[in-house]
């Protein structure tokens, strides 16, 4: 039910994204998701990619620094309230989100919301009970 | 192994009495043979028969670095050029270069006390010996040279540079000792590493590091990433070169002086008042047996305390604590003294940060700005930023704490730190430099 999301540690300096991407390119590797949080010095580039290892591989390759951090994805309804449901039933269980970011998906009625929880497993179970789709990681990887 | 028994473990008493009768007799030496010696004797109305006791040795005044400099380049020396057999030289960065020369029996003492050095890291004449200190002008590389052959060792003279080809002679070759900076060193095994070689499944099992200050958090490091036992060596060109002290495997702790040829102080560095055991300050030197280029009080500029108790290995020359920092190495930051080997031990305190760093000091109107810019490696990223954030306020409180300075802690990505073949340079000061024309 987890997706591995590529985190990338990348100094604040003109063209380091653009590397990155160029990496992916060259390598034929597909960005299905990303998010960007910076702060003056730093940044860390989230990515769901479509080929997890291959990704991290060039990159480590190329003097990056990478993790692999397990993220849920969340089909949730396009409409008014559609993501107030969910929050309103993780905290009720107690569950924080770390962080979050949202795509909506091609011609979908449904959007798609990365979460990074701190407690993962209970989120999954949480979401599982209540009926949530989450969307696994072959899944998302292959859109 | 204790190389030279009788001379390494001289009671103190005998010690004491050696170094007087060649103090008298180096006193009689600089009198005749070298003018700068001879005036300098005079200006204080001394003759060289006034040295009576060690103590009298602060009769005398200080030999500077920039004395070397202001005889360029065989102004000092004591023999005429006919009995000098070699010539070293520093590499000139900071000013204009010191050139010291050796006679035969200069080479002869330096290889034997280099060979008592190998002796004392637990070097034995079955090892192989991979050399990375350059050779040249540079001492290192000679210096360890003759001294791992005196001891009857096997010298890989591989010299510094082509950092891929020594990876895989060290993996060829299977050296059981390595020489070197202990900051090429780490840049060795990182290469090395990325050629699939690990250090720690190499025959290694010592490292002689030197030429470079580093501290104690520095050598866990170095141990449990090689593998080795890392040993700290100490020496100056100008004195002889490596070898004037070292620390026994036994203890690792403090560098033994071979005093039966130095004749070593403790000063504080600004009012040139000797300082008793213990206490940190300015290593002078006085060579007891050098022929070619004699120095009497040099100032070393190392900071360091000296320990004359009996150590566990027997030897009773006495020990120098490991190099502190140099006192014309010291950053004064807003009025503060901070030396690299401090911060150096906070950031390799704080979990995960790697010793790769440099300090940057800029200054903004009258204000110091230091910015200390460590290298993330994979143990400490994290893909929340608060995780990151916690490492940098957790340095910078750490070092407002030990050190009483603001530093402004910036994470960078690994590599982008230069490395250095030689003296990882730590020190970017930007404060002196003439201001950049508005655009």
């Amino acid at each position: 039910m987890k997706v591995d999301q590529l985190s990338i540690f990348l100094e604040n300096r003109a063209g380091r994204l653009a590397e990155v991407t160029r990496l992916l390119s060259e390598a034929k590797v597909n960005i299905r998701a990303l998010s960007l949080a910076d702060t003056s010095d730093f940044g860390i580039l989230r990515l769901i990619v479509s080929d997890f290892e291959k990704a991290r591989e060039i990159l480590k390759q190329n003097g990056f620094t990478v993790g692999r951090t397990s993220v849920v994805a969340v089909e949730v309804d396009d409409t008014p309230g559609g993501l107030h449901r969910i929050l309103d039933m993780l905290r009720d269980s107690k569950v924080n989100v770390e962080y979050m970011y949202a795509f909506v998906q091609q011609s979908g009625s449904n959007a798609i919301i990365i979460f990074r929880f701190d407690r993962t497993d209970q989120a999954i179970e949480v979401l599982q009970k209540n009926s949530i789709p989450i969307v696994p990681g072959d899944k998302l990887y292959n859109l | 192994m204790i190389f030279d028994v009788d001379m390494e473990t001289l009671p103190r008493e005998d010690l004491e009495a050696l170094q007087l009768r060649r103090l008298q007799a180096l006193a009689e030496r600089v009198y005749e043979n070298v003018p700068f010696y001879r005036k300098r004797f005079e200006e204080r109305g001394l003759k060289p028969g006034d040295i009576k006791s060690l103590a009298d040795i602060r009769l005398l005044p200080f030999t500077e670095k920039q004395d070397l400099r202001n005889h360029y380049p065989f102004g000092l020396f004591a023999v005429s050029r006919d009995n000098i057999v070699r010539i070293h030289s520093s590499s000139g960065t900071t000013g204009k270069a010191t050139v010291v020369g050796y006679t035969r029996r200069d080479i002869r003492n330096w290889s034997r006390l280099m060979g008592r050095c190998f002796a004392a890291a637990g070097v034995t004449s079955h090892d192989l010996v991979h050399n990375a200190y350059g050779y040249g002008l540079f001492t290192g590389g000679l210096g360890a040279h003759y001294g791992a052959e005196e001891l009857g060792a096997t010298v890989i003279p591989v010299s510094g540079g082509g950092t891929r080809r020594q990876a895989m002679l060290l993996r060829d070759f299977g050296a059981t000792v390595i020489c070197s900076t202990p900051s090429y060193c780490l840049h060795l095994a990182e290469v090395a590493h990325e050629m699939g070689i690990d250090f720690k499944g190499l025959p290694l099992r010592i490292g002689i590091f030197g030429a470079e200050p580093w501290s104690d958090t520095m050598r866990k490091e170095l141990e449990a990433t090689l593998g080795l036992t890392a040993i700290d060596i100490y020496g100056l060109s100008e004195i002889m070169g490596p070898g004037v002290g070292i620390e026994c495997a036994e203890a690792q702790n403090g560098l033994h002086l071979m005093e039966d040829h130095f004749l070593v102080e403790v000063i504080d560095p600004v009012t040139g008042e000797n300082l008793p055991n213990g206490e940190i300050g300015e290593l002078v030197i006085t060579t007891l047996t050098k022929e070619a280029i004699p120095l009497i009080r040099y100032r070393t500029r190392d900071l360091t305390s000296l320990n004359t108790a009996p150590c566990r290995c027997g030897r009773t020359l006495a020990r120098m604590k490991r190099v502190q920092g140099r006192s014309d190495d010291m950053l004064i930051i807003r009025g503060v003294n901070v030396f690299p080997s401090q911060i150096e031990t906070i950031l390799l305190e704080t979990d995960g940060l790697s010793p790769h760093y440099q300090l940057i000091v800029t200054r903004d109107g009258n204000l110091d700005n230091l910015e200390i810019q460590v290298e993330v490696d994979e143990t400490l990223f994290s893909d929340a930023i608060k995780n990151l954030q916690r490492v940098e306020s957790k340095v910078q409180k750490n070092i407002k704490e030990f050190l009483g300075v603001t530093a402004r802690v910036k994470l960078v990505e690994p590599r982008t730190i230069q490395r250095s073949e030689g003296k990882a340079k730590r020190i970017v000061d930007m404060r002196n430099q003439p201001e950049q024309p508005q655009a």
